[in-house]
């Protein structure tokens, strides 16, 4: 297998920034809405911003969803941000209720309205748990989000908002996931990048 | 705890930073991504990039500049000024923005704000104003939108004006006191406070940033979700990292590790 870095591309938001930070760690990237480039790439990356069920049709239309569960499931290192981590559950309550790709068990629900609390969360929040070597424990990283996924057995990364305690990372083997965008969090950000092209 | 942010902002004529009060008599800073590196390495939370010149000009924003800003730092930056239409937005977003602000066009043409929000997110597009504490009966909330740089009294109610614009689809709001600006005497914290307590959405407050206390009051006072600074940092008075071991001492979340 060739060793080729794929951003999946299934029209969730701009790939940009993304590109541009595997660029800063030197990881050339192929940007991508094509399932055989899914399936031969090395890694995998599912970034996402925006609607959970347009995201969802878009890779019906794409017919990526296959290409997407494989190369989630089949030990190759993947990485899903943001909408791309939480479109791994099985349920969001989003737009009335959609159902995701199911790789991941648990549902991904709306914060609750809290007086102060701005939803969507945006900004630098702790994240607690992710040990990775370099990043100290509880360490801010950049989220932009309405919706979070519920804390579930493979929760990494632990992080509190509008009083809710939720999943901002998973990993299941060499799966790995966060709500927040390490491609945004500065240098910190990047170590991230850095261990998940290692893996 | 989701932290406080520090937002330098870069105000850019010609290719350079440049610092005015009350949008005149404008001095060199420096080369904008230079300073744009500075910022993220020195701790900023996010970045806010005006092409101050651009809409009284009526031209299109800088396209080169954010592209290199977008290559040169890892952390979330803004772009505003000469941004007319949805294509406008799409490049600045595509060259690598995470947002775009909009201001003198959104009063103009409040609809780009809708059709913004729907192409990209409503995260991508901020609302900039700059309100006036001024006698027109017009504005109940007693702060008027102006816009072109204080050139132009728009008759329009600085909160209602927040208000509707979150609901056609305004992720953010820049409350940027044209009273204060360039004063470093503190940020206009009535009106501030007024549209954070009436909108939904993140409000970041602008214009006046001139010691740590200044932002304090900003978020505790005002409310704000955000803070820009210019003159105190641009002049090498204060750091990113000396504001933000201040607010810390105050009890204030911010971000310390970077």
């Amino acid at each position: 297998m060739k060793d080729v870095t794929a951003i999946v591309d299934y029209r969730a938001g701009n790939l940009t920034s993304v590109r541009l930070a595997f660029e800063a760690i030197g990881v050339e990237t192929v940007v991508t809405s094509d399932a055989d480039t899914v399936r031969g790439a090395a890694r995998v990356v599912f970034p996402g911003v925006g609607a959970a069920a347009s995201a969802m049709e878009n890779l019906r239309a794409l017919g990526l969803v296959d290409a997407v569960r494989e190369a989630a499931t089949d030990g190759r290192p993947f990485l899903g941000i943001c909408l791309g981590m939480q479109i791994l559950f099985e349920h969001s309550e989003e737009d009335g209720g959609v159902d995701l790709l199911g790789i991941l068990p648990g549902r991904v629900r709306r914060f609750p309205n809290v007086p102060g609390c701005k939803v969507p969360e945006i900004g630098w929040n702790q994240v607690k748990g992710l040990g990775i070597e370099g990043v100290p424990d509880g360490s801010e990283f950049y989220f932009v989000h309405s919706y979070y996924a519920e804390m579930g057995p493979h929760t990494l990364g632990i992080t509190e908002y509008a009083g809710v305690e939720f999943s901002s990372a998973v990993r299941r083997g060499n799966l790995v996931a966060t709500q927040f965008h390490p491609e945004k969090s500065g240098r910190l950000g990047l170590v991230l990048l850095k261990d998940f092209v290692s893996c | 705890m989701l932290t406080k942010r520090i937002i330098p902002c870069l105000d850019v004529r010609a290719g350079r930073v440049t610092k005015g009060v009350k949008f005149k008599n404008n001095i060199d800073l420096g080369d904008p991504v230079e300073m744009a590196l500075a910022y993220s390495d020195g701790g900023a939370d996010e970045l806010v990039f005006y092409d101050i010149t651009a809409s009284a000009e009526r031209r299109p924003i800088d396209i080169g500049m954010v592209e290199a800003v977008a290559r040169t730092i890892r952390i979330p930056f803004a772009v505003g000024g000469g941004i007319s239409t949805v294509a406008d937005m799409e490049r600045v977003i595509l060259a690598g923005a995470e947002k775009v602000s909009v201001n003198s066009l959104a009063v103009r043409n409040p609809g780009i704000i809708g059709e913004g929000a729907r192409e990209f997110g409503a995260q991508c597009i901020v609302l900039g104003m700059d309100p006036v504490h001024s006698g027109n009966p017009a504005c109940p909330s007693g702060y008027e939108v102006t816009t072109r740089g204080f050139r132009e009294f728009t008759g329009m109610d600085a909160v209602e004006w927040a208000k509707r614009a979150v609901e056609m689809g305004a992720g953010e709001i820049v409350v940027n006191s044209v009273d204060a600006d360039g004063t470093r005497a503190g940020f206009e914290l009535t009106v501030t406070r007024l549209i954070a307590e009436a909108v939904p959405v993140p409000v970041v407050a602008s214009g006046g940033a001139g010691k740590p206390s200044h932002l304090a009051d900003a978020f505790n006072v005002a409310h704000a979700d955000a803070a820009i600074v210019a003159g105190m940092v641009h002049t090498g008075d204060w750091t990113i990292a000396q504001i933000k071991d201040d607010l810390a001492a105050a009890g204030i979340p911010v971000r310390r590790t970077w």
